[in-house]
């Protein structure tokens, strides 16, 4: 065994011959074929659009540029870095993603960032007030409103609006009105006992 | 999600003229942006209505208007929909959830598309993503399925609960051309029965725009009920739902309406049990002969005739409550 060659099994001999040829044959193509490639190319595939935009996110200004395919989410997690943020489905089917736009709760995965112009954005990172945690931060804590806690981003900015509507007379109206926060693993006594401590 | 360029006019001039063959609106985006990132839709332009659609919700002497624009939180909670409309606002909180429904519009509402698990998945075949190729759901899973005016082609149905409510109370749907012409329309002719042609689900002309939603004065008061049968207790699509309105007077019915939402290609109006039921007194007795007289005229497919029992079931238990007034909803 010690004694095979030490040469990487990865580059064989076929795949130098095909590849090479392959670079060989690019090299000799003339440019007026790969112009008009391009050219064809520019008619079928639409070029990505690249848009200004300037927001709020926890009450800092932004000035960015966004593909207008981005969505708000991707915004967050992968241009700013606020990864609080989760994705879960990426197709508004389970609620870790939930923002606030203008204070209103929204799904920022089904949101297109190029239709947030001067609005207003909050996400998770921007409840607490320093070191001091939001009451419904607190009240997750206090009465473990999760377990595995990907969805707890977007159960809280869930929650905070659902006690902002004033939808917490009953347990079953927080449940209804919760209903889009979806937890796998099961924390929802957790989370609905969290609500009614809060909006008392 | 496929490039595309994206325009956010300030008039709806504007939006005709930048809007092409190939063009999608955007309003709310619950649908549309989903359809987008599945390819399902592929629009090389994207035109944001944002500044286009009005939001406001108007009383007039003859009913009430609502903006294409308008969200359905800003319809569900909006107070003289909730004093004289309540069943507009009982089968929107029916749907979706509070996130989804503030960002969803009433136009978008009517323009959104079937949630059939054919449709949704572009390995398999489907005529109304893919005309020509076929339907997966007619020898396949028809649990979502229809069991009225569908065709060969197509036996998906429409999923809105809002839509319900709306058919049963008359409303009308008012539309602009490209051509910048207005133009009215029962809500009843709005949505159309899949026959040859599933991809078309509207009567709406291309690149036309949704205005405004009239829904005329009634005398239902608190006469009505919206039940909803699905997989879950909340936040999923009806496999049956019910709109009931009665306007009940000495006892007697003088007027009666009935949809249902999750049996055809469009909101279904039940106008023979609404006949029927005309004039007579709201008994029990009544409500369940009305109640067979809808279902029976329902042709269930191969494997879903057990929607025949659960509509049924629903149309009793929607009328029941409409005629009790149990207008208080317990959650």
């Amino acid at each position: 065994m010690k004694d095979q060659p030490s040469l990487p099994k990865t580059f064989s001999r076929r795949f130098f011959i095909k590849s090479s040829s392959a670079f060989a044959a690019l090299a000799v193509i003339p440019n007026s074929v790969k112009a008009f490639y391009n050219h064809i190319k520019e008619i079928f595939v639409p070029k990505k659009e690249i848009l200004p935009l300037s927001l709020r996110i926890n009450e800092k200004p932004y000035s960015l540029d966004v593909d207008s395919r981005s969505t708000l989410l991707d915004l967050l997690r992968e241009i700013l870095q606020l990864t609080g943020t989760k994705k879960g489905c990426d197709h508004g089917q389970c609620g870790a993603c939930t923002v606030h736009v203008n204070g209103k709760r929204v799904l920022s995965c089904l949101t297109l960032a190029a239709t947030l112009p001067e609005t207003e954005v909050t996400t998770i990172e921007g409840l607490a007030k320093g070191d001091e945690l939001h009451p419904m931060q607190e009240a997750f804590l206090e009465h473990d409103g999760f377990q595995c806690g990907y969805c707890t981003p977007g159960q809280i900015m869930s929650a905070v609006a659902c006690v902002k509507e004033g939808r917490t007379t009953s347990v079953g109206e927080i449940k209804e009105f919760m209903s889009g926060n979806i937890c796998r693993c099961g924390a929802y006594n957790g989370i609905t006992n969290a609500i009614q401590s809060v909006a008392k | 999600m496929r490039p595309f360029q994206f325009h956010t006019p300030k008039t709806t001039e504007e939006a005709f003229e930048m809007a092409t063959s190939k063009t999608a609106y955007l309003a709310g985006g619950t649908n549309q942006v989903d359809l987008m990132k599945k390819h399902i839709a592929t629009p090389d332009s994207v035109i944001n209505l944002k500044n286009v659609s009005t939001n406001t919700i108007k009383t007039t002497n003859d009913g009430i208007r609502l903006g294409a624009g308008s969200t359905n939180s800003e319809v569900a909670n909006h107070p003289e929909i909730l004093q004289k409309y309540p069943l507009l606002s009982k089968a929107i909180l029916a749907g979706a959830s509070p996130q989804i429904r503030n960002m969803a519009t009433t136009g978008g509402n009517l323009l959104q598309r079937t949630r059939c698990p054919y449709f949704y998945d572009t390995a398999l075949p489907c005529n109304k993503r893919n005309p020509g190729s076929g339907c997966g759901a007619l020898k396949g899973n028809q649990r979502m399925s229809a069991i009225i005016g569908y065709s060969s082609k197509c036996v998906a149905v429409h999923p809105s609960d809002f839509c319900v409510a709306l058919v049963a109370l008359d409303a009308e749907v008012e539309t602009t051309q490209s051509d910048g012409t207005s133009k009215t329309t029962t809500f009843e002719d709005f949505h159309r029965l899949p026959g040859e042609n599933p991809e078309k689900d509207t009567n709406l002309p291309e690149n036309a725009l949704i205005t405004s939603v009239f829904v005329p004065n009634n005398a239902f008061g608190n006469n009505i009920a919206y039940v909803k049968i699905r997989e879950r207790d909340s936040y999923a699509f009806a496999l049956i739902s019910v709109a009931a309105a009665l306007e009940i007077r000495n006892g007697t019915i003088k007027a009666a309406r009935l949809a249902s939402g999750g049996v055809a290609h469009k909101p279904w109006r039940w106008k023979n049990a609404e006949n029927y039921l005309k004039n007579k007194s709201a008994t029990r007795k009544n409500i369940e002969a009305a109640a067979k007289l809808a279902s029976s005229e329902a042709e269930p497919l191969a494997h879903n005739s057990f929607k025949i029992g659960l509509l049924e079931g629903a149309i009793i238990t929607a009328l029941s409550q409409a005629a009790d007034n149990t207008l208080e909803t317990k959650w």
